[in-house]
């Protein structure tokens, strides 16, 4: 559990300043190395060019299936819709049980009882987005009261958005007391805390050098995990953004020792795709976050995907959407 | 936790055909060569690929009269229309066997293929169609009025880069209107096999191309025939100096592609993971084996320390091995005597007082292999500073000012290509106005384009390769330029 | 009674000094022949020797950071100041050249005033030979990239032997308009114009050491220049006579560029593009485009 006072006083103590004021906080982000955005394209490129078969596939399709945070967040979710979402997260593939489960159901904060209801005891987690999903333009007092709402009702993992105006405005103090102030409605009753993804929306930061910073920002400010989006913005989770959120956090633990998750979300729909991104965690980021406790992938269809060649290993032949039991097809 | 292991995913060797022997290529035909045959084998497994003629000094004369032939009768003669169409056609079949031309590179050379794959081939292509394009617009290149080609071109390419290099020399030879003459490298002769086979596809005329295989002595025949207008060469700066001495006094024209040590200066301000990634493609690359690689890394002295630790993390990830796996990043050493090379200038290094490192990294047991390997505390007066190792191999110094780093980058005979990395868009044209070297890359390493010259200052050779630039190597001007 | 003539000293021209030969030494030079076959004596002109040489070498390579780096608007400036100076002086170079060379009047004055048109032609070049031989190139990726050319450094020149200033002009001019400095030898039998251009050229804000004029033996000095390692180009114009196949050879020590001998070169004519750019190179910067 961490207070917001607490955080400032170790982002003060990390930053070596006496206030934690916007110029401090100025200095040391813009001091960070500059991203090449075409460098970092082709990087990633190179990333891409990874050619994962047979046994490797098998454990990398398994180990992705293990990491989504099978999403929904749709103004017209309802109970029932949840239910089917959690219900397909506790059974993936009804036709081979060896099939792991998703990591965590992520819906909104009206949701969380029902989703809980679904998945009773079973490891997977609700993670709930809070802080007036998916624009962030509320009072903090709202933002505060909706992510409170959500643990109480047993969240175990919060996804806030920033303020994406206040960090495009150079206002980073305003985006670090708030993710500070999240962090610690993110304590529950009892003291122990939700885990918090921040969402940095990085389709709207635009700059692969926001990217940076807003991730240094976030991981300053206590996040536990940080995602580049909503899914409500294009460009969403694309591997060079990811690619820089993989360098900050391995950075961030070369210099503070602590170790923080990346979470891509939305636009990662094929098994391919999928293990791009697992490709870029191994070699770049390392195999400490090869586990669902430090990456993620916000997603919904992505799942049926990785079934499908899931399935087409298992079986020899190329499977087909008939074989994929689906409860909640969903646009996302 | 299991690690990501990547399963091996070898690219197929069945598009491939190789024959038992090839002959020599002379006005469209096979016909034997009449010194002693030498084998080519595959740098990776030691493997025997298959059997190569030698071209003797009768063999490069018969294959200079057919060159002859086909310039005075037909190729001086067609239009430039014409002569751009079959180098599209050219172009073409390049790219429809281009899984094939790779995977044929990857085996003779040793190189990944996921390098001939995504640069070798296309870029090879590339070369082709830029150059159809100007066969009939050469009036328009700004090379003068009365332009006319050199006639017979002879051309000698080195193992490095074995089907690009040919790209290089025969696309803007035939484009100006010249026959040509090439002798590939005797260690890599099979693309070149495989591209006399491409000619006969797009029935292009007997005598344009003409493909004689040998080594050293062949490359002599080309250089000392008469009825050879124009030498193109590229390869090692002793041999460069050797063909300028043998050309002297004739009327013999030469572009020289030779040697380089290139500086990559990384000042404290640069994109540090781009950097790292250019450092990194700048001198593994074709496992090193480039001319212009980055071999002299100059890092500004406050971040030395950061970048040495990046870069180490960086190379633990790069993956030594079988070269048809399309996984690996770095392949095999070409030959047994330029792993020697290799090897000998290394413990130079050792012996002179750098500190070496390298990955550790298994080696396979068969063929030629160097690990991705580094060198710390380097100063200028060692030899792993000043001479060329054409290996895996990085020497790292460091500078403490702008001024300084142009003086350390620039303080070598050489001059080929420098990387420049920093975030201050005027110090990047300053550093480029300062350095002596014909390709200067600021904030990027090893790009390579059809339209953009490629080559030297100073002992690095002299004319370009790519662009307008290159063209201009290939005709002479009657007019006023 | 006519009055005694004061005579001039005839000297090299190094890094903008005029000093002897280091040797001691020099040589007589003589007008062209009479009717009757006679030459009068004109002046003992200074033998330059291959010290004179590296010396002249060490000047030119010290001007190479000044005369590269200054502005072609600058350099433009330099060498029309040049044509103005030798154009205030035209009548003694053509006396000059008439007495070296044995030209008619009407025939030395039209050389003269080519050579000072040669000028001012160069003079408008210096701003133009990088947009005429440069480039922006289209390459397939999302990067800039743009050629242009370059002064290759030091270039070493022997001087045409008969046209004793049109011919020095015209190999001399091309070479430094790009910002290349030289070391040139001149006409060895008529080497009194090239000391009174290199008056012009002292008198006309050229920085000493762009140009380096020696007199003397072209097969003594020759050799040393072809294979001097910090020479980066030579042009054998006027080595025709020479053994200038093994200068040439000499010059692949260290890869020099090299301009073979021209054959009856009429320098009247409008002189060819590649006397600038065969000492030129060409260099390519790519940079990224990104955001």
């Amino acid at each position: 559990m961490t207070t917001s006072a607490e955080t400032t006083a170790r982002a003060r103590d990390l930053l070596g300043v006496s206030r934690l004021t916007n110029r401090s906080l100025t200095s040391w982000l813009h001091a960070l190395p500059g991203v090449d955005q075409v460098g970092c394209d082709s990087r990633a490129a190179g990333l891409r060019t990874r050619s994962i078969k047979t046994d490797s596939k098998r454990w990398a399709i398994d180990l992705a299936i293990s990491m989504i945070d099978l999403t929904t967040l749709e103004g017209a979710d309802t109970a029932g819709k949840v239910r089917g979402l959690a219900t397909r997260a506790l059974v993936p593939d009804p036709s081979d049980p060896s099939t792991p489960s998703p990591a965590a159901v992520c819906v909104y904060g009206d949701m969380v009882a029902v989703a809980r209801e679904t998945l009773g005891d079973s490891d997977i987690k609700v993670a709930a987005v809070a802080t007036a999903f998916p624009s962030g333009r509320a009072s903090l007092k709202v933002k505060l009261a909706d992510t409170k709402e959500a643990v109480a009702a047993g969240a175990d993992e919060i996804d806030m958005v920033i303020d994406r105006g206040a960090f495009l405005a150079g206002d980073y103090l305003t985006v670090f007391n708030q993710i500070a102030a999240v962090k610690e409605a993110c304590i529950r009753a009892d003291g122990s805390a939700a885990r918090l993804k921040v969402i940095m929306e990085t389709g709207e930061l635009v700059t692969y050098d926001n990217v940076r910073r807003a991730s240094w920002l976030s991981m300053l400010a206590g996040g536990d995990f940080i995602k580049t989006s909503t899914g409500k913005i294009n460009p969403a989770a694309t591997l060079p953004v990811t690619l820089i959120m993989l360098e900050a956090v391995r950075d961030w633990r070369d210099e503070f020792d602590e170790q923080i998750g990346v979470k891509p979300a939305g636009g990662i729909r094929t098994s391919k795709e999928a293990i791009s991104f697992l490709v870029a965690v191994s070699e770049v980021a390392g195999e400490d976050w090869l586990t669902n406790e430090w990456f993620r992938f916000g997603a919904s269809s992505l799942l049926n995907d990785l079934i499908l060649q899931r399935q087409r290993m298992a079986l020899g032949v190329y499977s087909g959407s008939d074989y994929i039991a689906d409860d909640a097809p969903s646009a996302y | 936790m299991p690690t990501f292991e990547y399963a091996p995913a070898p690219e197929s060797r069945a598009v491939v055909t190789i024959e038992d022997s090839y002959g020599l290529f002379i006005g469209g035909e096979w016909t034997p060569g009449h010194g002693t045959p030498f084998a080519t084998i595959n740098p990776a497994t030691g493997e025997h690929l298959s059997t190569v003629a030698e071209a003797t000094t009768d063999d490069v004369d018969a294959a200079v009269r057919a060159a002859r032939t086909a310039y005075t009768r037909v190729w001086s003669r067609m239009s430039g229309t014409d002569r751009g169409k079959y180098l599209f056609r050219i172009a073409r079949i390049m790219q429809e066997r281009a899984r094939e031309l790779a995977v044929l590179e990857t085996i003779d050379n040793g190189k990944p293929i996921k390098e001939t794959r995504d640069f070798d081939v296309p870029t090879a292509a590339a070369h082709f169609f830029y150059h159809a394009g100007w066969a009939d617009k050469l009036e328009y290149a700004g090379l003068g009025s009365d332009i006319r080609p050199h006639g017979v071109v002879g051309q000698i390419i080195p193992w490095n880069f074995p089907l690009l290099m040919l790209a290089w020399k025969i696309a803007p030879a035939l484009a100006a209107g010249n026959t040509v003459v090439l002798k590939p490298a005797e260690t890599t002769p099979l693309a070149a096999m495989l591209f006399a086979e491409i000619c006969q596809q797009a029935d292009l005329p007997p005598g344009v191309v003409n493909i004689v295989t040998g080594a050293g002595a062949t490359g002599q025949s080309i250089v000392d025939h008469p009825g050879i207008d124009k030498i193109a060469f590229t390869g090692s700066t002793a041999v460069g100096k050797m063909i300028a001495r043998s050309i002297a006094g004739t009327e013999k024209k030469a572009t020289l592609e030779l040697g380089g040590k290139a500086a990559n200066i990384i000042f404290d301000d640069a994109p540090i993971d781009q950097a790292v990634e250019g450092i990194v493609g700048g001198i593994f690359f074709n496992q090193g084996q480039v001319c212009c690689a980055g071999s002299r890394l100059l890092v500004q002295e406050n971040i030395v320390d950061d970048v040495v630790r990046r870069l180490k993390r960086r190379l633990e990830t790069l993956r030594l091995g079988d070269p048809l796996d399309k996984n690996t990043d770095v392949g095999a050493i070409n030959s047994a005597e330029q792993l020697a090379r290799i090897t000998e200038l290394t413990e130079a290094g050792v012996a002179e007082g750098a500190e070496r490192w390298d990955t550790g990294c298994p080696l396979p047991k068969n063929g030629f292999w160097f690990r991705p390997t580094l060198f710390t505390g380097v100063s200028q007066s060692h030899r792993i500073a000043q001479e060329e190792i054409f290996g895996p191999v990085l020497s790292v110094l460091t500078f403490r000012t702008p001024g300084e780093a142009v003086a350390k980058a620039n303080n070598t005979p050489y001059g080929l290509s420098a990387g420049v990395w920093t975030e201050k868009g005027s110090r990047i044209l300053w550093i480029a106005d300062q350095l002596r070297a014909g390709v200067v890359w600021a904030n990027t390493f090893n790009q390579f384009d059809p339209t953009s010259p490629f080559g030297g200052y100073k002992e690095s050779g002299y004319g370009r390769e790519g662009g307008r630039q290159g063209l201009a190597a290939y005709v002479r001007s009657g007019g006023v330029a | 009674m006519s009055r005694i003539d004061v005579r001039k000293t005839y000297k090299l021209f190094i890094g903008g000094a005029f000093p002897r030969s280091e040797s001691g030494r020099s040589y007589d030079v003589y007008a062209a022949p009479t009717r009757e076959g006679n030459r009068a004596f004109l002046a003992n002109a200074a033998q330059a020797s291959r010290k004179d040489a590296r010396n002249a070498v060490v000047a030119a390579r010290k001007a190479v950071a000044g005369w590269s780096g200054a502005t072609a608007y600058n350099r433009g400036q330099v060498l029309y100041r040049v044509a103005e100076v030798m154009e205030s002086r035209r009548d003694q170079l053509i006396a000059e050249v008439r007495s070296a060379e044995g030209l008619t009047a009407a025939r030395a004055a039209t050389v003269v005033d080519a050579a000072i048109d040669r000028w001012v032609w160069y003079a408008g070049w210096t701003d133009k030979i990088a947009q005429v031989t440069g480039n922006a190139n289209p390459v397939a990726g999302p990067y800039f990239n743009i050629s242009a050319p370059e002064p290759t450094g030091v270039v070493a020149v022997v001087a045409p032997q008969g046209d004793s200033l049109l011919g020095l002009v015209s190999v001399v001019a091309p070479v430094v308009a790009t910002g290349n400095t030289c070391v040139v030898i001149a006409s060895q039998e008529h080497p009194l114009p090239a000391i009174t251009l290199a008056e012009c050229l002292a008198t006309s804000d050229l920085p000493g050491g762009v140009v380096n004029v020696l007199t003397g033996d072209p097969a003594e000095m020759a050799p040393w220049l072809a294979s001097h390692l910090d020479v980066n180009a030579i042009d054998l114009a006027g080595a025709g006579s020479l053994d200038w196949a093994a200068l040439e050879a000499d010059a692949a020590g260290n890869l020099k560029r090299v301009r073979r001998p021209s054959t009856d070169e009429d320098f009247t004519a409008t002189p060819a593009l590649s006397r600038m750019t065969d000492f030129l190179e060409t260099k390519t910067v790519w940079h990224p485009k990104g955001r």
